[in-house]
């Protein structure tokens, strides 16, 4: 039987819908409009614009003015292909330190009395209680050329010369793993919080020594909470703007300043857009192939528990 | 019961010594035996909390062990203990004479049958069941092979591909055994093994587990709060109270000599009457029923303070009042009402009440298919039990 719902029942389930088609689908749409109009000198600097007095004979001219010229256009100016390599590779690599680093340290958390891991918890999250921005400038004074990270480095005896940190791929690399590495370590240590310790025993009982039980048992299980961490980490690296804007050189462009060139510099819209088009595709795909994946075994699971 | 496949299985597992004859299996009893499993003034303490306290026990090769006891009685903790997941504060736990402290817990020829099974959840049942044996190094087609003759044992053998969550509790249980089962240890420890198991199932589940240990010559101890299971399944139980052994003897010595009105009240029920040693030691005077005879001379001083304690089966109800003795009276009797009766289908259970007031409780099996002339509600009755059902404790 179906069962019904009320007026209020009904209103309350479609608000996040409603949500998300006013605040991604619509603009979205826009966007993906926009990438396939041609450039004006015009307010808005594009064609065609939608004339709702022309009638059905506007709508005809509308359709007729848009094209894939701006795509094809992407895939002639190795610019831009160079700025998603270089952006995936970034976020790849800026990934994987934060696993190296993420995991350790959500997993010294779960060890400790549970108390502690309260206070752990507060600390992995505390640098969200002063600004983004305001936290990367810091990173630009730590890492100039007189900045303290050199004076340390020179105290020590470790350089004999002042390296140059700022503008380089790695001060772009300290920036983001430094800056996402609560996206990494929550998701981390709520997936290895739930671990039960017993399995452990079981695994030290059955003749498993612990640094082997911690590649059979505790990696493996803790698997969904890499992948969140990941995805988490990924997504948003990629499309980064701020941290190689600030920190990195002009050669590090990443895709999100290449945006910002062409609609704020080159006043392009059309390109600019397509080029935000295409970062989408390449972003969703990924996460729609890990969605089904995860959909299809919670249903596996569903599937089995029925005695 | 557990497949045609066991006598495989069996001529695998070498040395382990089969089929010992059940009637007149005492180890314990022979001086020159030698324990497999030697504890000597074992000690192990949460904050102020003892949780096993100056134990010392030993085990022998082939007998199947319980540990009863209340809940926090410690004996979860002792299991632990041989284990390795817990360091003891004091004492020595010993293996085929070995002293175990220096030894890891993956090191230890002991297994362990979680109560929670502990199951690896993304692992399928013969991973999981190869997984102790792939720590030894063995090599490959050997596993499969002792795998594949472990699930057939457990009659889990079209399961294999499924993983834990696919498979019911009893069949996660089977799982859990068969993981432990496969590496031949010398020693099985299960923690409350069938505790997550309906009440049927687990009745067959505790007959299929003695007839495996019997044919595989094993050594189990089983850590239980169910004094029937405890009953059912074990050569010997220890009975723990706060980090404490109580009594250690063979389940009928339990139950028809406890050493101590503890025992005798924690282990099935009890009527129990304080009074003291009559001067002929062969009665205990001045208790609420009045001069109690016993058959067997009290090992007590003559005025000392004792306890006389009768099972319910063990006293007779009758309609009329019993002839009384020839030359003493009517004894070991009394008068009473009936307060409550319990109807069990088997056993009928009465909670009675004497003129005095005094509660007790008898149990009658009812061996007629009558239903309408049973001893019911606010009916007068006479209770009696004979000299040799009573047992005589002296603290």
């Amino acid at each position: 039987m179906k069962p019904e719902y009320s007026f209020w029942q009904k209103l309350v389930v479609r608000i996040p819908y409603a949500w998300l088609v006013a605040f991604f689908l619509v603009p979205f749409l826009i966007v993906l409009k926009i990438s396939l109009s041609q450039t004006a000198i015009a307010q808005p600097p594009y064609t065609p614009t939608f004339d709702v007095t022309a009638g059905w004979h506007g709508v005809r001219n509308f359709f007729a003015g848009l094209s894939l010229d701006n795509y094809g256009f992407l895939g002639t100016d190795p610019l831009y292909i160079l700025s998603y390599v270089k952006s995936l590779q970034i976020a790849a690599f800026s990934t994987l330190l934060l696993l190296i680093i993420g995991y350790p340290i959500a997993y010294a958390i779960t060890r400790m009395p549970r108390r502690g891991q309260a206070v752990l918890v507060v600390l992995v999250v505390l640098p969200f209680w002063t600004s983004f921005l305001i936290r990367i400038y810091a990173w630009m004074n730590i890492l100039q050329h007189d900045g303290p990270l050199n004076q340390l480095l020179m105290a020590l005896h470790i350089v004999s010369a002042p390296p140059a940190w700022l503008a380089t791929d790695t001060a772009v690399y300290i920036g983001i793993v430094y800056s996402y590495l609560p996206f990494m370590v929550l998701p981390l240590y709520a997936t290895l919080e739930k671990l039960d310790e017993q399995l452990l025993e079981a695994a030290a009982d059955l003749g498993c020594p612990r640094w082997k039980t911690f590649w059979l048992v505790t990696l493996p299980l803790s698997a969904p909470g890499v992948v969140a961490g990941s995805l988490l980490c990924f997504i948003p690296i990629v499309g980064e703007f701020v941290i190689p804007d600030l920190l990195g050189g002009s050669r590090t462009s990443m895709i999100g300043q290449t945006i910002w060139t062409e609609f704020f510099a080159n006043k392009d819209w059309p390109t600019a857009a397509a080029v935000a088009v295409v970062l989408v595709c390449l972003l969703v795909t990924p996460i729609v192939i890990f969605q089904n994946h995860a959909m299809f075994q919670k249903q596996d699971m569903r599937g089995s528990e029925r005695d | 019961m557990f497949g045609a496949r066991m006598q495989t299985v069996e001529s695998a597992g070498g040395s382990a010594k089969r089929g010992f004859a059940k009637r007149g299996f005492a180890p314990w009893a022979d001086r020159n035996a030698q324990p497999l499993l030697r504890i000597e003034g074992l000690r192990k303490r949460f904050g102020a909390f003892a949780a096993v306290d100056q134990l010392s026990l030993d085990i022998y090769q082939g007998e199947f062990f319980a540990l009863l006891g209340p809940s926090g009685c410690g004996k979860t903790t002792l299991l632990r203990l041989i284990a390795g997941f817990e360091e003891p504060d004091a004492g020595r736990i010993l293996l085929d004479g070995v002293d175990l402290a220096q030894v890891p817990p993956h090191r230890r020829p002991v297994n362990m049958m979680f109560q929670s099974y502990a199951l690896f959840p993304h692992l399928n049942v013969e991973a999981n069941v190869a997984f102790g044996l792939k720590q030894e190094g063995l090599p490959k087609p050997q596993i499969a092979e002792r795998v594949a003759d472990m699930l057939a044992l457990v009659r889990l053998e079209s399961l294999g591909r499924r993983k834990p969550h696919e498979l019911s509790g009893g069949q996660r249980q089977r799982v859990a055994l068969a993981r432990c089962l496969v590496k031949r240890p010398r020693l099985l420890l299960l923690d409350e093994p069938m505790a997550a198991l309906d009440k049927k199932l687990r009745g067959e589940t505790q007959f299929e587990l003695m007839e495996l240990q019997r044919r595989l010559g094993l050594t189990f101890i089983i850590v239980t709060h169910d004094q029937s299971e405890a009953m059912t399944v074990a050569n010997r139980i220890a009975v723990m109270d706060r980090g404490r052994l109580m009594q250690i003897a063979p389940p009928a010595e339990i139950y028809e000599q406890p050493n101590s009105r503890w025992v005798a009240d924690f282990i099935g029920e009890v009527n129990l009457f304080e009074g003291r040693v009559g001067d002929d030691g062969l009665s205990v005077e001045g208790t609420a029923l009045g001069r109690l005879r016993v058959s067997a001379k009290v090992n007590a001083e003559p005025q000392a303070t004792v306890w006389v304690a009768v099972r319910p089966e063990k006293m007779q109800i009758m309609r009329a009042e019993p002839a009384p003795d020839q030359q003493t009276g009517p004894e070991n009797c009394a008068a009473a009402t009936v307060v409550d009766v319990g109807y069990l289908g088997d056993l009928s259970i009465y909670k009675l009440r004497t003129e005095a007031g005094v509660p007790l409780k008898a149990a009658v099996a009812n061996t007629g298919r009558s239903i309408g002339d049973a001893i019911s509600w606010d009916d007068k009755v006479w209770l009696s039990f004979p000299p040799q059902a009573a047992i005589v404790l002296t603290r």
